[in-house]
């Protein structure tokens, strides 16, 4: 067990070196051929060192100011808010159509193009329009970012709630009929049950599309706490200050990861099938 | 009083598609084991399913302990099992055992006094709390068979329980299942592909025909009760044996174990492909 997991850190860690080796040394390369890709030149302000990135989250975030760090995580946990309540919100209506168009095949005829079709509206498009209509009836506005991130989050769910409830054995099904069990019952002991792989396959990519609806949320709902704001707010200094930049969509991808790795935490407590780690 | 009647049973998939079975009749008596063997496609499943109200007969009546076979369904006398032994992953041993128990609302020292019984029975102690992916495929099919009888059923149904096991499980399981039965006291009928099979399990064996199936002939088994191994080398074994694979010929099927030489099982084995 320790030796697997001292190999998982150490591929980790490779990869990201790796990774780290190549940005630099595309830098370097770039800067020393004077290469040119259109009109992208390999500069400073272009591609900043990873180090000047870094060195940026320790640096104060104006004259006087607390350091950048501090004012990304305080960022981040506003939009973390946004974000989870966006995703418990998306989820649950989620779950909840996939359960209802499980039982009707009339309902998923009904339903179904116009759930794709609802994701094929930009959310940019739909987002002013949940902020002014939230806002006209008294929502705060990090909750019109919620509603926002939902938006992103229910689809995966709906779409992988109905395929894992009628992923169900029919032979487990005719078993519940034979001990005349009820639809309830046979939700609840099979079909749901059945439904958790896909289930958290869907949380996973909700999990981090939730936190990406709450970025893009905060624009033009004008919020200035979250990383949306911190976002719109050093793409205007990029010219004086590129690391910042570079330094809140580090935070952001974190943020985005440390979602994904809850659910797979929470994967690994619910559910208990045939998993590869038991002998 | 028979515990399974059927008068005139014909099934048709689709409109006015293939017929499956035609015309049966057949009366299943209190502690009888009937097996029901035919060539691939014979509509024995089908017929197993008829049986147990998972699907509906085009035609005929269905009596189970003197209701319709639905009313006998929503009252708990069937027990199933499948070929493959259908258990649910996420639970153990024991909770897969306890599962119909559970929706049938028994409460929790009920169900575990239960599954106590029914875990010796199947000679799976010690392993309740093991999960199916634990288990080699008999000692999974013991836990569905242990399922099926968690609740007392009339009557067992058994799909090819055996099928996807290896000859020496097989043989293994069927002495297992001749004790049960006896210890239970449940009606069994049983579909099978091995002519063996039903000779050693069964009271009595009803072969059908190739499709449309039809009954062909039910043979009485008159070797004697409890069947021991040994029975197999008997020589009104072999007898029974010859005796059902002719049945099996009239019927115009071929039998698993020696086809006929007319091609036509190539023509069976491809459509059961398809299936």
């Amino acid at each position: 067990m320790v030796a697997m997991a001292l190999k998982r850190v150490g591929m980790l860690t490779l990869v990201l070196a790796a990774l780290c080796g190549l940005w630099e040394g595309f830098k370097w390369v770039g800067e020393t051929t004077g290469l040119k890709l259109g009109a992208f030149v390999v500069n400073d302000r272009t591609l900043p060192h990873l180090h000047d990135i870094f060195g940026q989250l320790f640096e104060p975030s104006r004259r006087n100011g607390p350091m950048l760090i501090e004012v990304l995580w305080d960022a981040a946990l506003f939009t973390a808010k946004e974000a989870a309540v966006g995703f418990a919100l998306g989820a649950s209506i989620g779950f909840g159509l996939g359960v209802i168009l499980a039982h009707s095949r009339l309902l998923q005829r009904g339903f179904l193009p116009y759930i794709v079709a609802s994701q094929t509206i930009p959310i940019l498009a739909i987002a002013p329009m949940v902020v002014v209509w939230m806002g006209g009836r008294g929502f705060p506005d990090w909750f019109s970012v919620s509603v926002i991130s939902a938006y992103l989050t229910f689809f995966p769910v709906a779409i992988n709630t109905l395929r894992g409830l009628t992923s169900a054995d029919p032979r487990a099904l005719e078993l519940m009929r034979s001990y005349a069990a009820g639809p309830l019952q046979i939700l609840w002991k099979v079909r749901i049950p059945s439904s958790l792989p896909f289930l958290f396959a869907a949380f996973k990519i909700s999990a981090t599309a939730s936190v990406v609806g709450a970025i893009i949320g905060e624009l033009p709902a004008s919020i200035q706490d979250g990383l949306g704001g911190a976002i719109l707010n050093f793409n205007q200094y990029y010219a004086t200050s590129p690391p910042s930049l570079w330094a809140t969509n580090l935070i952001a991808a974190l943020l985005g990861i440390a979602f994904f790795l809850i659910v797979v935490v929470a994967e690994r407590i619910v559910v208990r099938r045939a998993p590869e780690h038991v002998a | 009083m028979s515990v399974v009647s059927l008068e005139g049973v014909s099934k048709e998939f689709g409109q006015g598609g293939v017929v499956a079975v035609q015309a049966i009749d057949l009366e299943i008596g209190e502690r009888e084991f009937v097996s029901l063997i035919g060539p691939s496609g014979c509509g024995k499943s089908t017929l197993l399913r008829i049986i147990g109200d998972l699907i509906q007969p085009t035609r005929g009546e269905v009596t189970v302990k003197g209701k319709t076979a639905h009313r006998a369904r929503l009252g708990r006398d069937y027990g199933i099992v499948f070929q493959d032994a259908v258990l649910f992953d996420w639970r153990t041993v024991a909770k897969n055992i306890s599962l119909p128990l559970e929706m049938m609302g028994w409460d929790r020292r009920k169900r575990a006094e239960r599954v106590k019984e029914l875990v010796d029975l199947v000679e799976l102690t010690g392993f309740e709390g093991h999960h199916p992916w634990q288990l080699s495929g008999g000692m999974q099919q013991r836990v569905s068979i242990a399922r099926a009888l968690s609740f007392n059923p009339a009557l067992l149904l058994m799909d090819e329980p055996f099928g996807a096991l290896d000859e020496m499980t097989r043989e293994r399981l069927n002495l297992e299942l001749l004790r049960i039965w006896e210890a239970s006291g449940s009606t069994v009928v049983f579909v099978t592909h091995s002519i063996s099979e039903a000779v050693f399990l069964s009271t009595r064996v009803v072969v059908m025909s190739a499709r449309p199936g039809r009954v062909v002939g039910v043979l009485d088994v008159d070797l004697a009760q409890p069947r021991t191994a040994d029975m197999r080398e008997e020589p009104r074994f072999a007898e029974l044996i010859r005796d059902v694979r002719r049945l099996l010929r009239r019927g115009g099927g071929f039998d698993v174990e020696e086809p006929t030489p007319t091609g036509e099982e190539d023509y069976i084995v491809a459509e059961e492909r398809l299936r």
